[in-house]
């Protein structure tokens, strides 16, 4: 069944006009990947689903529930729907641990030593239990994205959306997260994740999505969207990334 | 091929040739000037004439070391030159007319009454009582005031614009004017739950209502200065929005204003010598006391002496509590 549905969605910010009438289904289990050029509405997206952006137009349902426009209860929503940045974002007055438990002590309402145990426990998962202590400026950029995503999963959401998460990596840290992603779409996470790595979207992707100037421009699973695109716009897309030696 | 060449010119194929710097900067026009301080003017003049001799010699990195010897003493005279003209200026200043101002300040009988002192320090410790109250109720009443004047929403307009009346009205009244006219209006008009303040509660009301706005500015600098990305955070996971202030953004814009917040408090400290003004017995009205007895200034000495001691350990332990924070909250 489609655990989000996302119907004509319109988004501008001022005069700029993002998302132009966006619509897209994610089944449960599935992995979406957003691809397309810088601006193209990938975040955006993303953001609008979280409520982090109200939209203009347009409607989505996560489990059939609407979840956007007016008289929805957002913070429901967002226990559902996690999202990880690519700038990390963690709390950097907060240790590891507590960077985790945070929401699940204040928003789920667990009992704090309940919570630490959970979150102990999915710090070992991406082996960094042992900086469960430590403050995040003592983390490495892959480790501290690692957190990040341990802290949306705290909340055991039934979504989670992952925003370029390895854009603001050295190389040689990327490997370590998208191991980790790996791992959660082999256990059937759903997710929906904005990505410039389009060799890891290939792997991991169930279907892809090539967003071009605010709407889906072309949709298919990844060996026929990478292998054979039917759209113009995605060929040459596809060309530069290949020219780029990403691909 | 003749694309390679485009890239990559062929050594000395450069239209200026490139050459040895034979510059050397003696610093001789400011090695003149400090002169003006002889003890640390002589060494840099010299230093400044042998790094000439040098330059002249071809001796060019020898020059240069001799140059920089030069620019360092010309520092050290301006330094150095400042600080000893300046105590100069002070010991002719207290000497000048026979003393005539180290009597009036400094009077030694006075300032070293046993009486005097302790007569101060009893109104002193008042001004700290009212600093203390005042400054734990504006910790509380300005952070309030602060995210009230935050609240998002064109719903919450009308009540940002109160916060933001309160904060004009209160910042632009002097702090002097507040307390007499709450003071002597307040005890007068005998208000309901106010009516059993002593003068002592309506100063410490004053000082936080002026104070409180002040604050309320620097809180709300602070919070605005944590990065929307930390709200977003916070916000994806579920977190409202009062608890994302409390838990996320004001701890950290807590840390980053702790420095202007003890300015604000230093200042609240200073102004608690008003009180005198509506006939507290604190520090500055036994000082003028002391001085209208015994025909000095020196009680007004004393009284700032008090108030320097009371504030210069509390900007170094701020200091240091902020040198701490700062590494940490580099990152995220």
């Amino acid at each position: 069944m489609a655990l989000l549905e996302i119907e004509d969605v319109h988004k501008a910010f001022g005069d700029n006009q993002v998302l132009r009438g966006i619509g897209l289904r994610v089944d449960t289990h599935e992995v979406v990947c957003l691809i397309g050029a810088s601006g193209s509405g990938k975040s955006t997206l993303l953001r609008c689903i979280n409520a982090l952006e109200p939209i203009d137009q347009g409607e989505i349902r996560l489990a059939g529930d609407r979840v956007s426009g007016r008289g929805i209860d957002v913070n429901a929503l967002r226990r559902d729907v996690g999202i990880v940045f690519q700038s990390f974002n963690l709390f950097p007055h907060m240790t590891v641990l507590r960077n985790v438990t945070l929401a699940p002590i204040k928003v789920a309402g667990l009992a704090s030593k309940l919570a630490e145990e959970t979150g102990m426990a999915l710090l070992q998962r991406i082996g960094l239990e042992e900086k469960a202590h430590e403050y995040p400026d003592r983390l490495s950029g892959g480790q501290q994205q690692r957190v990040a995503i341990v802290r949306a999963l705290a909340m055991t959401p039934r979504l989670l959306l992952l925003d370029e998460i390895t854009s603001a990596l050295d190389p040689e840290l990327i490997a370590e997260v998208l191991n980790i992603v790996r791992q959660l779409a082999d256990e059937g996470m759903t997710m929906m994740l904005a990505t410039h790595e389009m060799g890891f979207a290939r792997e991991v992707a169930t279907k892809v999505c090539f967003l071009h100037e605010g709407v889906v421009h072309e949709e298919g699973p990844p060996e026929q969207l990478f292998g054979d695109p039917r759209e113009q716009r995605t060929r040459e897309f596809l060309r530069h990334i290949v020219e780029a030696g990403r691909l | 091929m003749s694309d390679q060449t485009e890239l990559a010119p062929a050594a000395g194929a450069t239209a200026v040739p490139w050459q040895r710097s034979s510059r050397v900067l003696t610093y001789r026009g400011a090695s003149i000037a400090a002169l003006l301080f002889p003890p640390t003017g002589i060494p840099a003049l010299l230093s400044s004439l042998k790094a000439g001799r040098l330059a002249k010699e071809g001796r060019i990195e020898e020059a240069r070391l001799a140059g920089e010897r030069a620019r360092d003493w010309c520092w050290y005279s301006v330094g150095i030159g400042l600080a000893a003209y300046f105590a100069l200026f002070l010991v002719l200043l207290f000497t000048i007319r026979d003393g005539v101002l180290r009597e009036v300040y400094f009077e030694r009988d006075v300032i070293t009454s046993w009486d005097a002192w302790r007569s101060l320090l009893k109104g002193f410790w008042i001004n700290i009582q009212v600093a203390l109250w005042a400054e734990a109720i504006v910790l509380v009443w300005a952070l309030l005031v602060a995210v009230v004047r935050l609240l998002p929403g064109r719903e919450c307009a009308p009540i940002r614009f109160v916060a933001a009346a309160y904060c004009d009205l209160f910042r632009g009244t002097p702090a002097v004017l507040v307390l007499l006219i709450i003071n002597f209006g307040f005890q007068r008009a005998r208000l309901p739950l106010l009516e059993n303040f002593s003068t002592t509660q309506y100063a410490i009301l004053s000082l936080v209502l002026v104070y409180g706005a002040y604050v309320s500015e620097v809180y709300r600098a602070g919070i605005e200065s944590i990065h929307w990305s930390q709200t977003a955070a916070a916000r994806s996971l579920g977190l409202s929005h009062g608890q994302t202030l409390r838990h996320v953004v004001v701890p950290q814009a807590v840390r980053r204003v702790t420095l202007p917040l003890l300015n604000d408090f230093i200042g609240l400290q200073k102004d608690t010598a008003l009180l005198s003004f509506i006939g507290v017995l604190e520090v500055l009205a036994r000082a003028r006391f002391i001085n209208n007895s015994q025909a000095t200034f020196t009680g007004y000495t004393m009284a700032a002496i008090l108030f320097v001691v009371l504030t210069i350990p509390q900007t170094r332990i701020v200091d240091r509590l902020a040198k701490r924070h700062s590494l940490r909250m580099r990152a995220g």
